[in-house]
């Protein structure tokens, strides 16, 4: 019973801070309504005894990630903020799409049904605790992907490194040809680096 | 004991959240926050599935899907503020160099 209302509880706080998300005007306001989302997400994760990925997605998602794009909020100013034309112009198109999408996936479940059982049982992982088990899995079933998954951070933080650079040919034109826009370019590019 | 369908439901409704934001919004961070939205639903499909098989497979994978969620993070982000810096002084909100 209070399993059931955990799990209504997280859901709808998912839901509701999902779309909030995702209409309300403020950027920031989005960033955190997707951090109480990460939180759900982390209780929902102990209700499956996946104690270790709860961690993770506090630490990595909410800490990290979350983090990161505060930061570059704060750099995109807010009120000239970066736009794209959007990829559907009519707003409703989106919105159809989108719940056509998930009617037709909740009508699609229940004919689902669950395949052969894995090697770890409930009580296998517990008695080895879920970190454990999980590092197991990983160092010796998937230990390639592992270090693939090292090399894509490898990868990220290499072009990290190259698009935050100033190229210096740019800026010597930019700060030739812009005066006015100058002092505010020059604060947030000492941020930046 | 919670059915292994409600979970399922849940990560519907939260991809579809993230289908939602991303086809309507039109600020490029928070298509990015679409994004992390949707791959969250597929990571507890995923969890809610090795939970119910008895396998950590599905745990492994959400476990690479959270590396590879942080690295596209990094990538998009550092693409969205040189983006912002070589247009500023242009329309800042007609991105479309790329359209023919």
């Amino acid at each position: 019973m209070f399993d059931q209302l955990f799990f209504g509880y997280c859901a709808l706080m998912i839901t509701t801070s999902g779309i909030l998300a995702i209409s309300l005007r403020n950027p920031v306001h989005c960033v955190l309504m997707v951090l109480v989302l990460f939180f759900h997400m982390a209780g929902l994760y102990l209700t499956l005894q996946a104690e270790f990925l709860a961690a993770v997605q506090i630490i990595v998602y909410a800490g990290a990630i979350l983090v990161l794009y505060l930061f570059v909020l704060f750099l995109v100013s807010i009120r000239q903020e970066l736009q794209l034309d959007a990829f559907i112009p009519n707003p409703w198109v989106g919105r159809i799409i989108a719940v056509g999408l998930g009617a037709g996936l909740i009508y699609v479940i229940p004919a689902f049904t669950l395949g052969e059982k894995g090697a770890w049982p409930l009580a296998a992982i517990e008695e080895l605790t879920h970190t454990k088990a999980l590092g197991q899995e990983l160092f010796t079933t998937s230990l390639l992907p592992f270090e693939i998954a090292g090399l894509i951070l490898l990868v990220a933080l290499i072009g990290g490194l190259v698009l935050a650079r100033r190229e210096e040919v740019g800026s010597v034109v930019n700060e030739g040809d812009a005066v006015p826009q100058g002092n505010a370019q020059g604060k947030d590019q000492e941020v930046v680096s | 004991m919670i059915p292994l369908s409600w979970y399922m439901a849940l990560a519907v409704v939260l991809f579809c959240i993230g289908v939602c934001g991303f086809l309507t919004r039109r600020n490029v961070i928070v298509m990015f926050l679409s994004i992390e939205l949707m791959l969250n639903g597929v990571n507890l499909n995923l969890v809610a599935l090795s939970h119910f098989l008895e396998s950590l497979r599905g745990q492994t994978f959400t476990f690479f899907i959270i590396t590879v969620a942080a690295a596209e993070a990094a990538i998009g982000l550092g693409i969205a503020i040189a983006l912002y810096r070589s247009r500023r002084t242009v329309h800042v909100d007609s991105l479309n160099q790329l359209k023919g």
